[in-house]
C-alpha cells in the first residue's frame, strides 16, 4: 500500500525573537520565536537539505521528486532539477516544481502517490520548503517561519499508509502575492478566518469523514494548517476534537507559520510520537482544502527518532533583527572594499556540475588516495585518468585547521574557512556556517550542507558548506 | 649546472613604496629603472633585452617599452604571482648566460592603490577547474589563508594563541623598526607588542598589524656577464642561485600538516645546492623574505632550514634574526613596512641585499655580508603556491 516510507526535515539554526522584532517598531509582539532562513538559505537549500535527511532514513530507490513552494529562488527554471542533481537521482527520474499555493505539498503528495500507485515511479521524494517574507512591522513578519520538510512516498514499507484523501478547493483571497510582490499580502483577518479557513475546512472534514465512516475519536492526532494558530484550535473545537490531546501542535512558538511546509513538519513530529495503528488527519489549506488519513504501520518502530524535533529546536543561534534584515535584502549593507566577486560562468558550472552538486571527487584506483576536487593526474601516485567518483555530500568530516575571515564580504561577517577532512578520506577547503565563530576547534565534527555559496543578481551560486554537527 | 657565479647585477633602483596618489605605473617604471642607469653607469640605448614582472598594472613588454621609449628592444612581461618580480631577474640572468645578450634590464612594477580597494585582486582566470570562475569554491582573502597555518602551528606545537600572538609580534616588531632605518618604506615607525597583539583581528588570529601594507612601488636591475661586471663597477654583486618551486596541489593531501609550505622548502633547497651552501644558518649573512603576514616569516625561519621544527619560538626569543643578531632577516622593513607591490616586491627585496653586500645600506648595515638571500612565496597558499629562492654575493 502506497504511504510514508521516510520523512526528512531542515530546521534552520538561526531564530528571531517575537519581542525583538515587536521591539524594533513598538508594536504588539506574538511571544515566542520564530526560525530564520540563513543568508545562505533559501527555498531550494532547504528543500535539498531537508531532502537529504529523508532519504539517509531510508535506503529506498528514488525516481521521482516533486519540489513544493510559494518562494521558489526561480521565476523561470525549475528549481526541481536544481534538487534532484544536488540529491544525485538517476537522470530519468520525474521532477516538477509544484508551486504558487499553500496547498503545494499536498498536492504534490496526491500526484506521488497516484504515480507510485500506477507503477510509473517507486519512491517519490515530496520536498517542501518556504521563506515568506511578511511585510515589516506586520503581523505576518512575526508569525512566519522558514523551514524545509522532505516526505518519500512509496509502497516500500511505509511507516504510515495513507488510507484515504479527499480534496476540494475554493476561490478566495486571504494570503497572496502578486507578480513583482515582495511581502505577502492579507485580507481583513476577522472575514478570512471565519468565512474562509474554519468554514471552508470544517464543512470539508465532515463530507470527508462520513465518507470514511469516521468520527473524530477515531483519530489519535489532527494536523490543522491554517492561515493564523489561534484559528486551529477553534476549527478542531468546532469539529469536537480535543484540542488538547488531538491537536498536533503547530510549532508556532518555536518556528512560526512555514507555508508549505507546515503540514509535513507537523506531520513529521506527530510521526515521532506514534505508534503503529494510529489514525491521523492532515487538513491543508490554501484556495481550498487537501484532506489524508493515515495509519501508522509496524515500521514506524524501526525508524523512528523520538527526539528529532527536539534536537532541532535546541539547535539555535539566535540572530538580530538588523542582520534578518540585511540577508533579506531589505536592507542594505556596506561591505569591505574588496575587490568584487568575479560572476560564475554557467558553462563551467554546467562542465563541472557533477563536483558541485552532488559533490563528487575521485579516489585514485592505483592508490586509493581521495581527491577534491577531481583531478586527472592522482597527487599522490601520478597515475592518469584512473579513478572512480566518490561523492562527499553524506559524509561525516572533522576541522583540520580553520581561520576566520573580517575580509571576505558576508551578511554574517567574519567568514569563516575550514580544512575538513573526510571521515573515510579526502580533504575540503570548506566554508563553515551556522556556527559561533569563537566556539570552533581542530578536530570538531561537520557536516555537509546544501547553501548558496555567494550572492549573486543574475543567479544562484549553490555549493556545499560545513557545518558543526552540533553548536 | 646552475647559474652560479656566470651573470652579476652591476646597477640597482628602487622607488619608494607607499601610497602613491600622484604617480602612475609609468612614473615608477622610469624613476626604478633611471637609478638603476645611473647605479650602472650606463643609459637606455645600451640595454639589449629586457624583462617587465607586473601582475596586474601592465599587459605586455609594450608596458615597459612604452614609457622608457626601448628603440624596437625584445621586452617580455613575466608573471607568477608574488614572484612577479624576481622572475622578471631570473629571465634577464639565464638570458645572458645563455650568450644571448650582454647587458639586460629587469624590472617590477606594481600599483595596487587606483584600485580603491583594500588588499589584492584575485586574478581573472577562465575556464581552469580549480581557480577559475566555475564559482562553487569558498572565498577567502590572502590573511585567512596564513591565518590557516597559524592555527595549525600552534595547535600542533602546543602554543596557545596569545603566547603565539606574542611569538608573531616580536616579527613584526623587529621588522617595524628596520623599516624605521630606511627612508623608502612605506612605513617608517616603531610599534609595540601591545600594539601588535592587540591591533583588530583581520583573519582570526591574525590581527591587522600582522599583515602587511597594500602600497605601490617599482624596482630595477641591470644585469651583465660577469666577465664584464667590473667594466661597469668594482662592487658588482654575483648570483649564486636562482631557484623557483611551483606546487602539486599539495592541499589534496592528507598528510599536509598546514604547519610547512614545501615549495618554500623546495625552492631553498635547490638554491643551496647551486650555491654550494652545506649550512645555510651560518652561511647566510643576511635574507630577505617574504613576510606579507607574520606567521608566514615564523615558518619561514623552519621551511628555509635555519630553525629546527617546532622551535622557530626559540630564536624568536633569542633575537636571531634582528638587525644585530645572527642572521638578520628583513633588515629593510620587510613587506610589512614596504607592503607589497605583487610585481615590484622581489626586485625591492634584491636592492636591499645588492646595497647591504655593497655596504651602502646605511643605518642598517650590517656588519660585512658576503652571501644574501631573498625569497618570495605567491599562488594559493597554503596549497598550490610558488616559491622563490635566490642567493646572491661577491
Amino acid at each position: 500500500m502506497v504511504g510514508i516510507v521516510s520523512i526528512g526535515m531542515h530546521i534552520p539554526t538561526y531564530r528571531l525573537r517575537r519581542d525583538d522584532i515587536a521591539n524594533a517598531w513598538g508594536v504588539r509582539s506574538l511571544g515566542g520565536e520564530r526560525t530564520v532562513a540563513s543568508h545562505d538559505e533559501d527555498s531550494l537549500t532547504m528543500a535539498v537539505n531537508a531532502a537529504f535527511d529523508c532519504m539517509s532514513r531510508r535506503n529506498e530507490e528514488v525516481n521521482g521528486l516533486f519540489f513544493a513552494t510559494t518562494t521558489s529562488p526561480y521565476k523561470e527554471k525549475q528549481a526541481a532539477a536544481t534538487i534532484a542533481t544536488a540529491l544525485d537521482l538517476p537522470e530519468e527520474s520525474y521532477t516538477a516544481d509544484i508551486t504558487g499555493s499553500r496547498r503545494s505539498a499536498t498536492t504534490a503528495i496526491k500526484l506521488a502517490a497516484s504515480m507510485v500507485e500506477s507503477g510509473s515511479a517507486k519512491n517519490v521524494i515530496v520536498t517542501a520548503a518556504d521563506c515568506r517574507l511578511g511585510t515589516p512591522q506586520s503581523e505576518l513578519e512575526q508569525r512566519f517561519g522558514d523551514a524545509g520538510t522532505a516526505i518519500m512516498v512509496g509502497d516500500s514499507n511505509p511507516i504510515a499508509t495513507i488510507v484515504g484523501s479527499y480534496s476540494v478547493f475554493e476561490e478566495f483571497f486571504d494570503l497572496w502575492r502578486l507578480e513583482g510582490d515582495t511581502f505577502v499580502r492579507s485580507w481583513e483577518e476577522r472575514f478570512t478566518t471565519t468565512e474562509g479557513y474554519v468554514r471552508v475546512v470544517q464543512r470539508a472534514v465532515s463530507q470527508f469523514a462520513k465518507k470514511y465512516g469516521l468520527t473524530p475519536k477515531d483519530f489519535s492526532k489532527v494536523i490543522f494548517c491554517g492561515p493564523d494558530p489561534r484559528s486551529q484550535v477553534r476549527l478542531a473545537k468546532g469539529l469536537g476534537f480535543d484540542s488538547d490531546t488531538q491537536l498536533q501542535d503547530n510549532l508556532f512558538n518555536t518556528i512560526g507559520d512555514v507555508g508549505t511546509s507546515a503540514p509535513l513538519l507537523m506531520l513529521a513530529a506527530a510521526l515521532e510520537k506514534a505508534k503503529a495503528g494510529d489514525k491521523i488527519l492532515v487538513a491543508n489549506y490554501g484556495d481550498g482544502s487537501d484532506f489524508f488519513i493515515l495509519e501508522v504501520t509496524e515500521s514506524i518502530s524501526e525508524v523512528q527518532d523520538k527526539q528529532r524535533m527536539e534536537r532541532h529546536l535546541a539547535r539555535k543561534i539566535y540572530t538580530k533583527y538588523e542582520r534578518y534584515l540585511s540577508w533579506r535584502d531589505l536592507l542594505p549593507v556596506d561591505f569591505p572594499r574588496r575587490p568584487e566577486s568575479q560572476v560564475p560562468s554557467v558553462t563551467c558550472r554546467w562542465r563541472e556540475r557533477r563536483r558541485i552538486l552532488p559533490l563528487y571527487g575521485v579516489k585514485c584506483r592505483q592508490c586509493g588516495t581521495v581527491q577534491y576536487p577531481p583531478q586527472r593526474i592522482c597527487i599522490t601516485c601520478g597515475a592518469k585518468d584512473d579513478f572512480e567518483d566518490y561523492k562527499f555530500s553524506d559524509k561525516k568530516a572533522r576541522i583540520f585547521t580553520y581561520a576566520t575571515d573580517h575580509l571576505t564580504p558576508t551578511k554574517a561577517p567574519p567568514a569563516v574557512n575550514t580544512v575538513i577532512e573526510f571521515e573515510g578520506g579526502g580533504r575540503m577547503i570548506c566554508e563553515l556556517t551556522d556556527c559561533d565563530p569563537t566556539k570552533i576547534k581542530i578536530g570538531m565534527l561537520v557536516e555537509m550542507t546544501f547553501r548558496k555559496l555567494r550572492e549573486f543578481t543574475y543567479m544562484h551560486d549553490y555549493f556545499w558548506k560545513a557545518r558543526p554537527v552540533e553548536i | 649546472m646552475g647559474i652560479k657565479d656566470k651573470v652579476a647585477i652591476v646597477g640597482m633602483g628602487c622607488t619608494r613604496f607607499g601610497e602613491l596618489w600622484d604617480k602612475s605605473v609609468e612614473d615608477l617604471v622610469v624613476e626604478a629603472t633611471y637609478e638603476a642607469f645611473e647605479d650602472a653607469g650606463i643609459e637606455s640605448k645600451d640595454i639589449q633585452a629586457a624583462w617587465l614582472g607586473t601582475v596586474q598594472s601592465g599587459l605586455t613588454g609594450i608596458s615597459l617599452s612604452r614609457p622608457l621609449k626601448f628603440q624596437y628592444i625584445p621586452v617580455t612581461r613575466v608573471e607568477n604571482m608574488c614572484c612577479t618580480g624576481s622572475e622578471a631577474l631570473r629571465a634577464a640572468a639565464y638570458a645572458v648566460a645563455a650568450g644571448a645578450y650582454d647587458l639586460v634590464l629587469a624590472v617590477g612594477v606594481e600599483k595596487l592603490k587606483d584600485t580603491g580597494w583594500t588588499g589584492v585582486q584575485s586574478a581573472n582566470i577562465v575556464g581552469e577547474s580549480s581557480i577559475g570562475i566555475a564559482g562553487a569554491k569558498p572565498e577567502y582573502s590572502p590573511p585567512e589563508m596564513f591565518a590557516r597555518l597559524a592555527v595549525r602551528y600552534f595547535d600542533r606545537y602546543g602554543i596557545d594563541t596569545d603566547e603565539g600572538k606574542r611569538f608573531l609580534a616580536k616579527i613584526v616588531v623587529k621588522n617595524h623598526h628596520n623599516g624605521t632605518l630606511n627612508n623608502k618604506a612605506h612605513y617608517q615607525r616603531e610599534v609595540t607588542e601591545e600594539e601588535v597583539v592587540n591591533a583588530p583581528i583581520i583573519a582570526y588570529p591574525l590581527g591587522i598589524l600582522d599583515s602587511c601594507g597594500v602600497s605601490d612601488g617599482a624596482a630595477a636591475a641591470i644585469v651583465t656577464r660577469a666577465d664584464m661586471a667590473k667594466n661597469f663597477r668594482n662592487d658588482p654583486i654575483y648570483i649564486k642561485a636562482l631557484a623557483i618551486s611551483t606546487g602539486a596541489y599539495q592541499q589534496l593531501r592528507q598528510d599536509y600538516d598546514y604547519t610547512h609550505i614545501e615549495e618554500n622548502v623546495r625552492a631553498s633547497r635547490m638554491a643551496y645546492e647551486e650555491a654550494g651552501i652545506g649550512d645555510p644558518r651560518k652561511e647566510i649573512d643576511i635574507a630577505e623574505v617574504h613576510d606579507c603576514f607574520s606567521i608566514h616569516e615564523m615558518i619561514i625561519y623552519e621551511d628555509l632550514g635555519w630553525s629546527p621544527r617546532g622551535r622557530a619560538k626559540e630564536d624568536i626569543e633569542a633575537g636571531t634574526f634582528t638587525l644585530k643578531g645572527e642572521l638578520p632577516v628583513n633588515t629593510d622593513g620587510g613587506l610589512k613596512c614596504f607592503g607589497h607591490p605583487l610585481g615590484a616586491s622581489g626586485l625591492r627585496m634584491m636592492y636591499e641585499v645588492y646595497k647591504q653586500l655593497q655596504g651602502k645600506a646605511g643605518p642598517r648595515q650590517v656588519k660585512n655580508p658576503q652571501l644574501g638571500l631573498t625569497h618570495n612565496l605567491g599562488g594559493v597558499v597554503p596549497g598550490a603556491a610558488i616559491a622563490s629562492c635566490f642567493i646572491v654575493g661577491h
